[in-house]
């Protein structure tokens, strides 16, 4: 058998004209349209709904707090998800949200983390089921849960033992981007402290963040390197200390979308100076999108070795003569 | 020139006797002293409760807390107390600070509210104790006079956790709930925030401390409890730190990059209703409902609980009457314990009956059928028998028999 070759490159005469390849990819995932599925899991009352209806600029979610008194409160964290169709410039996005109510309410939450690991598990679980059919769709929706959004409470001291648990069991399976929630009730120096406190812990427990470090092979071009700045700089940042609004102010005759206090502090969402509402934005949406994406798919893959593996030991240990 | 009213003669004094000194004599005595105040924080981790306290008295009570890397996630509720005498003026003031870190802050917080009560009532304890202990001439007074129970600034309404506790320790201590870091919210989210939060302590049926009015108390002193009573739950900042202000004042607050926030201004939170009804106006207050009404309350309950009513002197006892009323109850219960006997020794012989009864039936019935199978065998063999005399009998009448058949007999034979 002949040995692969490492390919020459080898000039071309004339314009053939495969550079278009990237616009007919263009072409056929514009038609096609994206699909992002977002969940995010924190207290109630910290402000998850506010602040998606902030990064997607739309009404979205309702916030589901329990704002009545005769309103009993949730028995067990619920799983409300929620699509839209946003479009932006010609690009459909096909939005799914998926909230938790009631994750963390009660007295007693030993259990409370249970209905949203089973979640994303599904949806890995019916994924797999599907690429296994025998006549397969040409191409599968994709359920599964890109990206999971973790408020933490700004307590300005540490990370509560239900925060630790949950940032564990949930990073295994997904990807896991932690928000300080209503950042506006830290200042400066005790956001920096908060951060590093935060960081510190997430170390020592060997919680594995998005974007983990990846190995890229040598060399790297300039894109390449461009990208792992980028990365490293979100890495640097994380947890994003944020604040959600959907109305909006007069600030200096513009109007802005921000909060004004009962004390006359008006806060704008995208001021950087302010919160960093806008870094979250741009790497949610703007840079890190597609990467949310593939990245799930190297969890999904993780998840389907599992299940094969133990479907396989299941089948064998069935097949195995009883004696 | 005297006037009756009630029974009681009013009269007027012609000249100055001098008892109106009784209140300066009274406040001499407290100064020399010493007041003490025993107040206990309770809420998250993270709400700003140390800090409020060192703000409300002005002093570092508590050191900025360093707080390790959570290694253990199976801690249990602690309760600390911290003691400073300050002093204002000549006035000495012995403050009692207990703090309850941990609570609500593990997976499970279902029994949180168990060892603050616990602790609350131990105290009523060790007074009831000292009261009826035989000297009793110095007690030492360790009730908690004041809970403040700082309430999370979600925005919605109270949590599960906010709702038990407050149930749980209202009959018990004067609860006076507070918003903790009430910087985050807008003018309207303050007000439907306490609407709510007032709704839900009402629709419980939770107790909270409200300062009293008097009849006699006079207008100013009115107005001023009804406006403190209007700010319940108080939304409040805290900070011992001073900055200063665009227009450069040095003031006790929080500097964000959107502005500042004064502690005490009025018009940014309620921090000074708060510590005015706490020190300047209602301490002696909070004291006295603690003293008068809730540790009564408790009292009474224990007391009652360990059986003693009302007569706490024995009635006079007949010895005759209460052995007679023994005898009769005694033999009333051995005329029970008969009856039950009598009972069951009843059932017994019935029970035995009936299986003997079923013995002899199957033995009966056992007898009949060996008799049967018997008469069987004595039948088949009487049949045997006969056929074998007629085949004799045959057999002789045919004597001089075929050669065959004598063949046959001598196979019979």
């Amino acid at each position: 058998m002949a040995a692969v070759q490492e390919p020459k490159k080898t000039p071309i005469g004339g314009y053939v004209g495969f550079d278009t390849i990237p616009t007919q990819i263009e072409r056929k995932l514009l038609r096609r349209g994206f699909a992002f599925n977002v969940m995010l899991v924190g207290a109630t009352g910290l402000g998850k709904s506010t602040l998606l209806n902030t990064l997607f600029a739309a009404h979205l979610i309702d916030s589901k707090g329990r704002f009545k008194v005769n309103e009993p409160p949730r028995q067990t964290t619920e799983i409300a998800p929620v699509t839209h169709h946003i479009e932006e410039n010609g690009v459909r996005l096909k939005l799914t949200v998926i909230d938790t109510p009631g994750y963390a309410d009660l007295m007693n939450n030993e259990h409370c983390l249970d209905p949203i690991l089973k979640y994303i598990k599904d949806q890995y679980a019916h994924f797999l089921r599907k690429e296994l059919t025998a006549a397969r769709e040409r191409y599968i929706t994709d359920t599964r849960v890109h990206c999971v959004l973790f408020f933490i409470n700004p307590s300005g001291q540490s990370l509560k033992p239900l925060d630790i648990v949950a940032l564990r069991q949930l990073a295994d399976i997904c990807n896991v981007v932690p928000v300080i929630a209503k950042a506006d009730s830290l200042t400066l120096d005790e956001r920096a402290a908060f951060k590093a406190r935060i960081k510190e812990e997430i170390e020592y427990h060997g919680i594995k963040l998005y974007p983990g470090q990846l190995q890229v092979p040598e060399p790297l071009d300039e894109y390449d390197l461009q990208e792992q700045a980028l990365t490293d700089a979100i890495r640097a940042r994380i947890p994003f200390a944020v604040v959600g609004s959907e109305r909006t102010i007069v600030v200096g005759g513009q109007p802005v979308r921000g909060r004004r206090t009962k004390w006359g502090g008006v806060i704008e969402v995208d001021n950087e100076d302010h919160c960093e509402f806008t870094h979250l934005r741009n790497f949610l949406t703007r840079t890190h999108l597609q990467d949310l994406i593939e990245t799930t798919a190297l969890h999904y893959e993780a998840f389907r070795t599992r299940q094969l593996l133990a479907l396989k030991e299941n089948r064998d240990s069935n097949t195995s003569p009883n004696k | 020139m005297a006037a009756v009213a009630n029974g009681i003669i009013q009269t007027k004094l012609n000249a100055f006797v001098g008892f109106s000194n009784l209140p300066n004599q009274h406040h001499r005595r407290s100064v020399k002293k010493g007041f003490h105040f025993t107040i206990m924080v309770v809420g998250e981790s993270g709400l700003g409760k140390s800090t409020l306290i060192n703000t409300l008295f002005n002093t570092t009570l508590y050191p900025e807390k360093k707080v390790p890397i959570t290694t253990d996630l199976n801690k249990s509720l602690d309760i600390q107390e911290i003691s400073a005498e300050i002093e204002e003026s000549g006035v000495k003031l012995r403050l009692n600070v207990i703090d309850t870190p941990g609570f609500g802050d593990f997976i499970n917080n279902e029994d949180s509210w168990k060892p603050i009560l616990r602790s609350v009532e131990a105290r009523y304890d060790a007074y009831l104790e000292q009261e009826q202990s035989q000297h009793r001439a110095k007690i030492t007074d360790n009730r908690i006079h004041a809970c403040l129970y700082f309430i999370a600034p979600t925005g919605h309404s109270l949590r599960q956790l906010d709702i038990e506790f407050m149930r749980r320790l209202a009959p018990r201590v004067n609860l006076i709930p507070v918003i903790a870091k009430s910087d985050t919210l807008t003018d309207e989210e303050v007000a439907a925030f306490k609407q709510r939060i007032l709704d839900d302590i009402i629709f419980n049926k939770i107790e909270i401390y409200r300062p009293p009015v008097y009849e006699d108390d006079d207008e100013d002193t009115v107005a001023e409890t009804n406006e403190i009573t209007s700010k319940i739950p108080f939304a409040v900042v805290g900070s011992n730190k001073d900055v200063t202000t665009s227009d450069g004042r040095t003031v006790r607050g929080r500097a964000y990059p959107w502005g500042i926030i004064e502690v005490d201004n009025e018009d940014h939170n309620d921090f000074v209703k708060l510590r005015q009804m706490l020190i300047r106006t209602h301490m002696e207050e909070l004291k006295r409902f603690t003293s008068e009404v809730l540790y009564e309350t408790y009292r009474t309950q224990r007391l009652e609980a360990s059986g003693r009513t009302q007569e706490a002197i024995p009635k006079e006892i007949n010895p005759a009457a209460s052995l007679e009323e023994q005898r009769i109850v005694h033999e009333q219960k051995l005329a029970k314990m008969e009856n039950d006997m009598k009972l069951v020794f009843q059932q017994k012989v019935q029970e035995k009956e009936a299986k003997l009864k079923q013995s002899e039936e199957e033995l009966y019935a056992r007898h009949k059928e060996m008799r049967e199978a018997l008469e069987k065998q004595r039948a088949e063999l009487e049949d045997k028998k006969r056929k074998l005399e007629s085949l004799v009998h045959s057999a002789s009448l045919m004597k001089p028999a075929t050669p065959e058949k004598t063949r046959k007999k001598g196979i019979f034979k």
